[in-house]
């Protein structure tokens, strides 16, 4: 960014000092440096571990020790963080020195710094999440390899169920942030007419932190891996090897992550509106996004203290979850989906905005029921925090509860059900312009009523019985999150990159890229249903014989739904590298206000603040008011209380 | 063409297919949807599929009739009028009481449903927890008894027979406890008996399912978790671990078998005095058990009971979970 107004009191010597970020090559602060002090402090925790505790060793003698472990990882963080320059602010202001200047250069090496411009983290969060999904992605191939053949194996069952843990956490880290990050921080800004996000170092450290995560969650597998799945049960947990601590301390960090976009978001939707942008001029996607914020926040604080307290079960001998010693192993699982249902609505929300955005422009008429559906969404919400326990309907935990939690569980479809009033009634008489991001949202709703109406099935407690724990919940859950979210956010990237990169996606390479994501996920996924209903447990390397023919089903499709992200990556890379095709301002006639500023986005979006006269979905309407008023003359002043203060 | 038209149209369309789909499943498809029908709990089970399925099927076709129907008949290659826009375009309140009317009568009638079927069916046979709040007839009598030692049970007395299911990383073990509590590998169970499947586990969580008696209850460490059904068929079923318990979890599973009553006597009397020798090595019955301070190389002890092993740890000196 430009610069930006600080504080005049303090030292002012420092001030004139070259800024970290400016200084070139290796001295400033960049990937690089990130790198090198998280290993270092890698290296110091290992040791330090060792020192302090080596009469603990995990097993006698074996000089494994989950101290060490622990506090290598720890301190490995806090070296990337100081690394990245994370840490540049709050340390100046906790020694009282006057921080340094944050400017951002133009030069492709901002995308490897702690950016505090939003479509810098933006773009960031994109590359971050494809990263994700590519490596979980090749998990579920080696999975579905396994899944071949239920007597000749490809992996042990050691590393398949390694494997198993390692996709699922992976993929569940990713999709946490999947919109929130790229899209969240990218355009919530630009949609409602602010200049900059509310914090923008707290957004800055939630990629930077997000990347973290991303290594100290895959270093489970030089650590030996952990066996749990991705709902980490204790005591397997607490039985697991050392690479159990890369998880608990893993979901730690995204969960500072979540947390931190949580807040950044929310504050900014809350309080950077532009004027005139009232509640019911909000596009559906910041609702969205907000209700996914609220969750963010308030959802991730339990995770983050259920990892807390099995990394001090792991290393300082405490026992919440061993329960000789007077845990509980059904602490793990409160405090767990506690969080992981709310989480799953993390996962859904984001996908259900994007679609609600995108539908009206493609259908050329305003968004049908709105206040219904940003009511929907906060209802979701809500309701989400009142169902967790419908994930322990067979574990013997409060039997007599099973009727209100089936009770809550069956009232959130009401809300998620709104979704698909918003959506049949945008659609209804319209004018389909049959665009990639559109069929992607289409897509969206086929799939994901699969998923909800799978859904009520699990939580009928007498059906539960046969469907939980099994490949039907697995192809459930698929359905909701990969149909849903994956789909909205395929649609996303397609409507939203011309905007973010100013280039367009080639619709040809598109249009393959979604037929074959389509046919393929239903193919690999809809046949799960069935597996699950014949009795084939989740996470199980062999199965009974009489499965493999639907099994092969779907591995093999599962094999062609992994070539179809191929096209994907080929289509990024040939839309934006090989053949780039400029973008025109309003590629899709938008009327929202992303799309009404310049292509590509100034660097502090509007010239002026905006003012916002009316909804952006007033399509099909002779005489559309424009959506904002963008300032030709100055209307609100550059420095307003939008600007300056108040950063984090 | 006007508004009705298009709206009478699907729904003609609705009817028609959901009416020939729900048929075609409920005969054809119904009485083959798991989990069978080889206990009270799976007959009743299947039934409860059956009833979501027939009202999930009108719902997906439905919704995919209207998708279907606007991608063929609103698409902008087709030219027509231009959508009407403004506010005419942006709230029907017809459209939006009745949807949200009948969503949430459809589910508040599957919550009552579910509540029902649950409760008659004395939790369906799930896991009910060490404490059941719905316990079929002489259930609670005869858990008492076994857990005193003072238990029977013999062809044609109706009465309930309680079985220990034990998981164990990675397989499980059941005790018989109105046979001087004999512990086997195999699950046999007598034909038009209610059982009393008390499931508790060594370690990890696992989950013992009995797929086609319907019956699904956690194994938590320290914990009894009971699940009922009364069985109605002779012949073979799977029981499979349901809880992810470590690597070979997919490895853990066995088969059980539902016989005659006088089978069933005379195998539970002929293993009992088979296994008499290695019984009285077992730790005592109890409905939990704790591990030794050794932990996979030692022995169990009952919970609840003080029996210190060594004198650094004190394992087994808690008092049972509840």
């Amino acid at each position: 960014m430009t610069e930006r107004p600080l504080a005049t009191t303090g030292d002012t010597s420092t001030a004139s000092r070259v800024p970290w970020t400016q200084r070139p090559g290796w001295m400033s602060q960049h990937l690089g440096t990130a790198i090198v002090l998280g290993v270092l402090g890698y290296l110091f925790g290992h040791w330090l571990g060792n020192s302090i505790s080596s009469g603990y060793a995990y097993i006698a003698n074996s000089g494994q020790n989950s101290i060490a472990d622990a506090l290598a990882l720890i301190f490995g963080v806090v070296g990337w963080l100081l690394g990245i320059g994370a840490l540049n602010y709050p340390l100046a202001k906790l020694t009282g020195r006057q921080p340094e200047k944050e400017t951002e250069i133009e030069h492709w090496s901002k995308y490897f710094r702690y950016s505090t411009n939003h479509k810098t983290v933006g773009l960031q969060y994109v590359v971050g999440v494809l990263l994700f999904m590519f490596t979980g992605g090749l998990l579920a191939m080696a999975i579905r390899t396994e899944l071949l053949n239920p007597t000749t194996h490809y992996f042990s069952a050691d590393t398949y169920i390694k494997i198993v843990s390692e996709h699922g956490t992976i993929m569940m880290m990713m999709a946490t942030s999947i919109v929130v990050g790229p899209l969240g921080n990218y355009l919530v800004p630009l949609m409602i007419g602010s200049r900059r996000m509310a914090f923008p170092r707290i957004e800055a450290f939630s990629f930077w932190i997000f990347v973290a995560g991303y290594m100290v969650i895959f270093s489970a597998l030089p650590y030996g891996g952990f066996p749990t799945g991705w709902t980490g049960y204790a005591p397997l947990q607490t039985q697991a090897g050392p690479g159990m601590v890369s998880y608990l301390f893993g979901f730690a960090v995204i969960g500072m992550g979540m947390m931190a976009a949580g807040f950044n978001i929310a504050v900014t939707i809350i309080n950077y509106r532009a004027p005139g942008m009232t509640w019911s001029r909000l596009p559906i996607f910041v609702w969205s996004i907000l209700a996914t914020a609220a969750l963010l926040t308030l959802a991730t604080p339990t995770l983050f203290a259920a990892g807390l307290f099995g990394l001090l079960d792991k290393t300082a001998q405490t026992a919440f979850y061993v329960t000789e010693h007077g845990g509980s192993s059904y602490l793990w699982e409160n405090l767990f989906w506690f969080f992981g249902h709310p989480e799953v609505y993390i996962m859904a929300l984001p996908g259900f905005g994007i679609v609600g955005e995108i539908l009206p422009v493609f259908t050329r008429k305003p968004l049908f029921a709105y206040k219904v559906g940003a009511a929907g969404m906060i209802g979701v919400s809500l309701l989400s925090f009142f169902v967790w326990q419908h994930h322990l309907f067979q574990s013997g935990i409060n039997p007599d509860m099973r009727p209100l939690f089936m009770l809550t569980t069956e009232l959130i479809s009401i809300p998620t059900g709104f979704i698909y009033l918003v959506g049949m009634g945008t659609l209804y008489k319209a004018k389909i312009r049959f665009e990639i991001p559109m069929l992607f949202a289409m897509a969206l709703y086929f799939n994901f009523l699969i998923g909800g109406v799978t859904g009520v099935f699990l939580s009928d407690v007498p059906v539960n019985v046969t469907v939980h724990g099994g490949f039907f919940v697995l192809s459930h859950f698929h359905y909701t999150i990969m149909g849903g979210l994956l789909f909205a956010f395929m649609a996303g990237l397609y409507y939203w990159l011309p905007k973010m990169t100013g280039r367009m996606m080639n619709k040809k390479i598109g249009l393959w890229h979604f037929w074959t994501m389509f046919i393929f996920f239903n193919l690999t996924f809809f046949p799960m249903f069935i597996i699950g209903l014949l009795g084939q447990p989740r996470r199980v390397f062999t199965y009974a014989k009489n499965l493999q023919g639907l099994n092969d089903f779907s591995s093999v499709s599962a094999f062609l739904l992994g070539f179809s992200f191929l096209i994907f990556f080929f289509n990024l890379v040939w839309s934006l590298y090989i053949s780039p095709q400029k973008a025109p301002a309003n590629p899709w006639e938008s009327l929202g206000l992303e799309w009404q500023t310049a292509n590509p986005v100034p660097e502090y979006n509007f010239e002026r603040i905006p003012v916002i006269l009316t909804d952006p979905y007033h399509y099909s309407e002779a005489n559309a008011p424009a959506v904002a008023d963008l300032g030709e003359e100055e209307l609100v002043p550059v420095v307003s209380s939008h600007d300056g203060n108040g950063a984090a | 063409m006007n508004e009705t038209h298009h709206l009478r149209r699907m729904t003609t369309i609705w009817i028609v297919l959901s009416v020939a789909a729900d048929l075609l499943f409920w005969f054809l498809v119904g009485p083959h949807v798991p989990p069978g029908r080889m206990t009270d709990m799976a007959t009743s089970n299947q039934f409860d599929f059956n009833v979501l399925f027939v009202i999930a099927i009108p719902v997906l076709i439905g919704v995919w009739i209207y998708l279907a129907y606007a991608i063929a008949v609103w698409s902008a290659k087709r030219g027509g009028p231009e959508p009407v826009g403004g506010e005419a375009a942006r709230t029907n309140r017809t459209a939006q009481v009745a949807w949200i009317t009948i969503t949430s009568v459809v589910v508040i009638f599957l919550a009552g449903f579910g509540t029902v079927e649950l409760v008659v069916n004395h939790g369906s046979g799930g896991g009910e927890g060490p404490n059941p709040v719905w316990s079929p007839a002489g259930a609670i009598k005869a858990e008492t008894a076994a857990l005193a030692g003072t238990g029977t049970w013999s062809p044609n007395s109706n009465q309930v027979l309680p079985v220990q299911v034990i998981a164990q990383q990675w397989k499980f073990t059941y005790r018989y406890p109105t046979f001087g509590g004999f512990e086997t590998s195999q699950l046999v169970l007598p034909v038009n008996t209610t059982i009393a499947f008390n499931v508790t586990s060594l370690d990890v969580i696992h989950s013992f399912w009995a797929y086609q008696l319907s019956v699904k209850a956690d194994a938590n460490p320290q914990i009894n978790d009971v699940a009922y059904a009364t069985t109605d068929q002779t012949g073979q079923f799977t029981v499979r671990c349901s809880e992810l318990c470590g690597i070979w979890h997919g490895s853990m599973y066995n088969y059980g078998n539902v016989v005659s009553q006088q089978k069933f006597m005379q195998w539970a009397q002929s293993t009992e005095a088979a296994n008499a020798a290695n019984t009285k090595f077992l730790p005592p019955f109890a409905w939990t058990y704790v591990p030794d301070a050794n932990g996979a190389s030692g022995g169990y002890y009952p919970d609840g009971t003080a029996t210190p092993y060594s004198s650094v740890e004190t394992y087994g000196a808690k008092q049972p979970a509840s």
